[in-house]
Order: structure tokens, then C-alpha cells, then sequence
């Protein structure tokens, strides 16, 4: 597995999410952030929204299953889920592997794009984790 | 690294040993004049195949099962401190009694008039269990604790909806056993979670937010999963029914408390026991367990049917035992007959022998055990890499963090709980509580010595040195073990729970 890190070019929400909004700022792709995927251990599966689903920021949208348990994951922000990583289907381990590339689980569109002032940037996420 | 000879011995199932025709009993001739089956059964449910079971000898059955029950690890082997589950010594007592032929050949569809011993153990059960909980009213009938809870949902739900309320949350704090959430969701009802305070309890601010008259109920353990007495107890009381909703006690950590306090007192309206847990049972394999539940007076009419009642004699007549179906406001029957009797019959023998003072002994041990081998880690200074969740006296078990070990030494708690097998120990509870982080839940139990105690300490802290000069050797653990680490993702993914015929 992977080192700990956490991308300069995403940012985060407090329940270990992390969002990449596209440079318009109409939609966005949301995964677990790697310290996430670390306490989780080993993801079994990834129970998905289904497209056309609306989100809303801090509620949960998904669940994912590690060897140790269910857990929520939260929407950072909200909006129309408009695609699902299908991937994860058949391997819900790419979450460990790379969490912030092929781990990814929805793309969204934005529905307050405005949400994303209440997030933090990779510094303040990292000094929350401690 | 050689294997052991149990590691090379791939257990076969008892179907994969079969061959055609051989027999391991074959009855002598019938000395009554045969009759055609179909004279017995009616022909639509005769099967039209014969069934596919195994043809093994008898010695190759007894060798079978022998040998499986060899590559466990039960509490007969060793120290079991498996948090949350309460794995005391079964006393060998228990078994003689449940084995007595009035206890061990009674049959559940016997004439009760002839069952009466049964009756009544069972009614001086019910009795006992009650003046535990502090809530005078007792069901035998749920199963187990998970089947406990669910006859007390069930129950809250009758409650409230005799008075023509419906509800549609249940409160659970984020400590709560995984069963709790399962258990309001089969019940129909919403979960919402209750946060916790700095010091390990309910965190009441959270808690008086979310209690509204849409709450049918809070589900608490007292003390809770992190092993802790929440003191603030009969105010979450008042909270919960200040709402109209019930309290609902989850026993399954009673036995730091019994005899000592009362759920009942506390405020809570329904409580279940786990047999297995408290009143010693041997756990496991999904085996016949007891989930008995305890209520107040106003959930009494819902109760189970039938119940056992004890009907007073007549002029210095003995009194009689019987079954009493007549409760139109039950919530129904749980299971067929009155629950598995054997059970009863062991917790029984556990309450009568230790009587009331030993019960309270049996829980100040327990949690005099509890706190000892905490106190014995810290000096060891295993809690520089496993400090304790929340440092307070514990009460039974207690919850230790590995997130410094895994930051520290490299090993995960999981590599912790595999290494402790090689050195003949069962894990604790690894990873629940969820809300800390590796968490290890230990819970010594009454039982242990103090010789035991210690040397699962030295245990403990010998896998931490070992881990700082090299963290692999943990990881790869267990070694000693008849199976070596298990690949949990794959039995998750790709269960493999059927064997082909």
C-alpha cells in the first residue's frame, strides 16, 4: 500500500472525503481520502448511489465495506450523482490502491458550488488528522 | 517456514470422506411387521431421490469431529479475553445438572403436567433473572441476545402503538453493538445515532437533540462498549422518557454490574440477558443459546405467550406451573416450544450455586480483573503504543488504541491479535468499538488468574519489542496456528459456504 498523502489540487471535507471540481465549476468527482482508506482497511465493497441520485453536502451518499466494517461515506458537497465508478464493481480494492485516481466513486453535478468555501485545503486537512 | 502437521492436514468435510455403502451402525431386524411407508406418509411427501448423506464408518466419525474441534481455539485451550462476548469458565457443575435424565431427556411436546420440574425451574428462573434486572416481568423465549433485542423493539413498538402512537426513530449511541442498528432496522424503524462526550458516555446535548416524540426508544449499554459506566444515567433517563419513548438496557456487559446495580433502578423499561454471556453458557457456533428479556410493568402486557405462570394450590396444596397463552395484547410466540431448556437448566445451577452475594463477586472480580491488567500494561509500558480510549477506572473489559503502535512500530492491531495466537492467547475484540482508532477491546473476565493475567501482559508487551526490531514478524503472524493468516477480503468477495454433493 501506498504512503499517506493527500493532493494540493483537491479539497477536503472532515469526514475524510475528498472533492476535484472541474475548472467551470459545474461538476466534480468525490473519493475517500487516503487516510480514509487506511483506517477502513481492506474495501470488500463499495454499495453505490445510483445516477440521478441527489446528494446533499455532509449527509451520506454510499456505503463502503472493509474487512472491518460498513461504513457511511459523505457527501463533501451536493448535487446530481451523474456517474458511478463501475470499476469497483468487480474490484472494490482500487480504493486502497489508489484513492484518488481509479479509487474514485461519483461524479457529480454541483448544485451549490458555493459549498465548497466550508471545505479545506490539504494543509488543513492534514493539520486535522494531526 | 516448515509447516506444522495441522497445516498440512487440509480438513476435509464430512461429505468428501463418504463411500458408497459403508455403514457406521446397522440396526438389527425389526422384530414388527413392516408397513409400507406409504401407509405412513402421505405419498406427495415421500422425497423421490434418496437423500446424499455421508456413508462413513463410526470410528472415522468420531476421528472427523475429533480432529475438527482440534483446530479451534475455545476457551478450554486457553485465555479468551475476547471483549464484549464475556467468555468465563462454563463450570463442569452445570453440565452435570443440564445432563440429569429429568433434564436432558424431557421432551418439548411432554403433557406439562408431567414437565413440571421443567415448569418450575423455569418459572424460579424467570424469578432470579428479574430481581437481576430490577424489572419484575421475564421472558425466556428469544434465543440469543441478538433475538433478546429484537423481542424488545418488537415490544416498544406494541407499546407505543397500543396507545395509538407510531413512531419511526430509534436512538443508538455511536458505541452501540452492531446488532442494536440491525435490530431497529428489521423492526421498521429509523436509526439515529447519539454521539459521545469527552469521557467516554452519552453526550447529552446530542442526545436532547435528537429525542423528539418521533423517538420510539434509546438502546444503551450500561456501562458500554468502551467498558465504561455512564454516570449520567438517570438523566438520559429523564431525557428518553420525558419524550415518551422507552430505555431499552442491551445486557451484554451486565456482568460488570449484577448484583451491584439494577437496570431497572437505572430507569431502563426492557432489558436482555445473554445466558451465554453472564450466567455462563459455552458460546459459539451458533449453538443453542438463551436471549431471556426483562420489563417493567407497562410493557408487561406485550409480552411474549405463552408465559410460565405458577398457579397457587388450593388449601395447602402445592402450587402448579403451567402455560399461560392468554395474553391478548402479545407481540406473539418467538420460536417453537419455550426456548432451549438446557440453557436454563446451566444458568440456573450458575444462580443458585453462587446465590446472590456470589453473583456481586463474580462482577467486583470481573472488574477488579479488568482494571488489574490494565494497570499491568501501563507498567509494562505497552500503553505508550496502546494507550487506553478513555483513561478512567474501567469497569469489565477496556478499550486500548493501537493507532501509536501502527504509526510507531508498523504493526496494525490485527498483526497484534494474529501474533497473540502463536503465543497461545485468542485476539481480543479487534476494531469495535469503530470509533477508535485500532481498537482492541479486552475483557479478561471473573475467572482468570491473576498468573494469567500477567502473562497475557508479558505477551502483549513481548510483541511490542519484537515489532520495533521487526515489524514483519508480526505481520506475517500467525505461524503456530492450524490455518495461517486468512485472506478476510476474499472470504468477504467470495464466500465459499457450500459444499458441492
Amino acid at each position: 500500500m501506498n504512503d499517506a498523502n493527500y493532493p494540493e489540487d483537491l479539497l477536503y471535507h472532515a469526514e475524510h472525503d475528498w472533492v476535484r471540481i472541474d475548472p467551470d465549476g459545474e461538476f466534480a468527482t468525490m473519493g475517500i481520502t487516503w487516510y480514509a482508506q487506511d483506517s477502513l482497511g481492506e474495501v470488500v465493497f463499495f454499495d453505490a448511489p445510483e445516477v440521478g441520485t441527489m446528494i446533499a453536502a455532509d449527509d451520506s451518499y454510499a456505503e463502503i465495506e472493509s474487512v472491518k466494517a460498513v461504513s457511511e461515506v459523505i457527501a463533501p458537497m451536493s448535487g446530481e450523482v451523474i456517474e458511478v465508478n463501475s470499476a469497483l464493481e468487480s474490484d472494490a480494492g482500487v480504493v486502497n490502491d489508489d484513492p484518488y485516481g481509479e479509487g474514485w466513486l461519483v461524479k457529480v453535478r454541483l448544485t451549490a458550488v458555493e459549498e465548497k468555501s466550508g471545505l479545506m485545503d490539504s494543509a488543513a486537512y492534514e493539520a486535522l488528522l494531526g | 517456514m516448515s509447516q506444522t502437521p495441522q497445516q498440512l492436514d487440509h480438513a476435509v468435510t464430512i461429505f468428501e470422506k463418504s463411500k458408497s455403502g459403508r455403514r457406521a451402525f446397522t440396526p438389527p431386524a425389526a422384530e414388527v411387521p413392516d408397513r409400507p411407508i406409504t401407509e405412513l406418509i402421505p405419498e406427495r411427501m415421500l422425497r423421490v431421490s434418496p437423500a446424499k448423506l455421508p456413508e462413513v464408518s463410526e470410528p472415522e466419525i468420531v476421528r472427523h469431529y475429533t480432529r475438527i474441534s482440534k483446530r479451534n481455539f475455545d476457551l478450554d485451550s486457553g485465555f479468551y479475553p475476547l471483549g464484549s462476548c464475556t467468555m468465563k469458565h462454563n463450570p463442569r457443575l452445570h453440565e452435570r445438572v443440564a445432563a440429569l435424565p429429568g433434564n436432558s431427556r424431557l421432551h418439548p411436546l411432554q403433557d406439562e403436567r408431567r414437565a413440571q420440574g421443567a415448569l418450575e425451574l423455569m418459572w424460579n428462573l424467570q424469578h432470579a433473572l428479574g430481581e437481576v434486572a430490577g424489572l419484575p416481568h421475564v421472558s425466556l423465549q428469544p434465543s440469543a441476545g441478538s433475538h433478546g433485542e429484537l423481542a424488545g423493539v418488537l415490544l416498544t413498538r406494541a407499546y407505543h402503538e397500543d396507545r395509538g402512537d407510531r413512531r419511526t426513530k430509534v436512538l443508538t449511541p455511536d458505541t452501540a453493538h452492531g446488532t442494536n442498528p440491525a435490530t431497529v432496522t428489521m423492526c421498521g424503524y429509523e436509526v439515529v445515532k447519539v454521539g459521545t462526550n469527552p469521557d467516554g458516555g452519552v453526550d447529552l446535548d446530542d442526545l436532547r437533540e435528537k429525542a423528539d416524540d418521533q423517538v420510539a426508544c434509546l438502546m444503551l449499554t450500561n456501562p458500554n462498549t468502551l467498558g465504561l459506566f455512564d454516570t449520567n444515567i438517570e438523566e438520559i433517563a429523564e431525557i428518553v422518557h420525558g419524550v415518551g419513548a422507552t430505555l431499552y438496557y442491551d445486557g451484554a456487559n451486565l456482568n460488570a454490574v449484577m448484583g451491584i446495580s439494577r437496570p431497572g433502578d437505572m430507569g431502563f423499561d426492557i432489558v436482555h440477558f445473554n445466558l451465554h454471556k453472564s450466567f455462563t453458557q459455552p458460546h459459539g457456533g451458533g449453538g443453542p443459546g438463551a436471549g431471556p428479556i426483562a420489563v417493567s410493568e407497562r410493557i408487561e402486557p406485550y409480552l411474549p405467550r405463552p408465559q410460565v405462570v405458577r398457579l397457587e394450590g388450593n388449601g395447602g396444596e402445592q402450587p402448579t406451573f403451567t402455560l399461560d397463552d392468554d395474553r391478548p395484547k402479545s407481540i406473539g410466540r418467538l420460536r417453537g416450544f419455550q426456548g432451549n431448556y438446557g440453557v436454563f437448566v446451566r444458568s440456573y445451577a450458575y444462580i443458585r450455586s453462587l446465590g446472590a452475594e456470589g453473583l456481586r463477586e463474580a462482577s467486583e472480580l470481573a472488574v477488579l480483573n479488568a482494571n488489574y491488567l490494565l494497570a499491568r500494561l501501563s507498567e509494562k509500558g505497552v500503553v505508550e503504543y496502546l494507550p487506553v480510549a478513555y483513561d478512567r477506572v474501567c469497569m469489565h473489559e477496556f478499550v486500548l488504541s493501537g493507532a501509536p503502535m501502527k504509526r510507531d512500530l508498523g504493526i496494525r492491531t490485527l498483526d497484534l491479535a494474529k501474533r497473540l495466537l502463536d503465543h497461545g492467547y485468542h485476539p481480543p475484540t479487534v476494531y469495535f468499538p469503530l470509533l477508535v482508532d485500532e481498537a482492541l477491546l479486552i475483557e479478561p473476565t471473573e475467572t482468570e488468574t491473576k498468573e494469567t493475567l500477567d502473562a497475557f501482559a508479558d505477551a502483549i508487551a513481548e510483541i511490542l519489542v519484537e515489532a520495533a526490531n521487526d515489524p514483519s514478524v508480526a505481520q506475517a503472524a500467525p505461524y503456530s496456528t492450524p490455518v495461517r493468516r486468512l485472506d478476510e477480503a476474499g472470504a468477504a468477495k467470495q464466500p465459499v459456504v457450500r459444499q458441492p454433493l
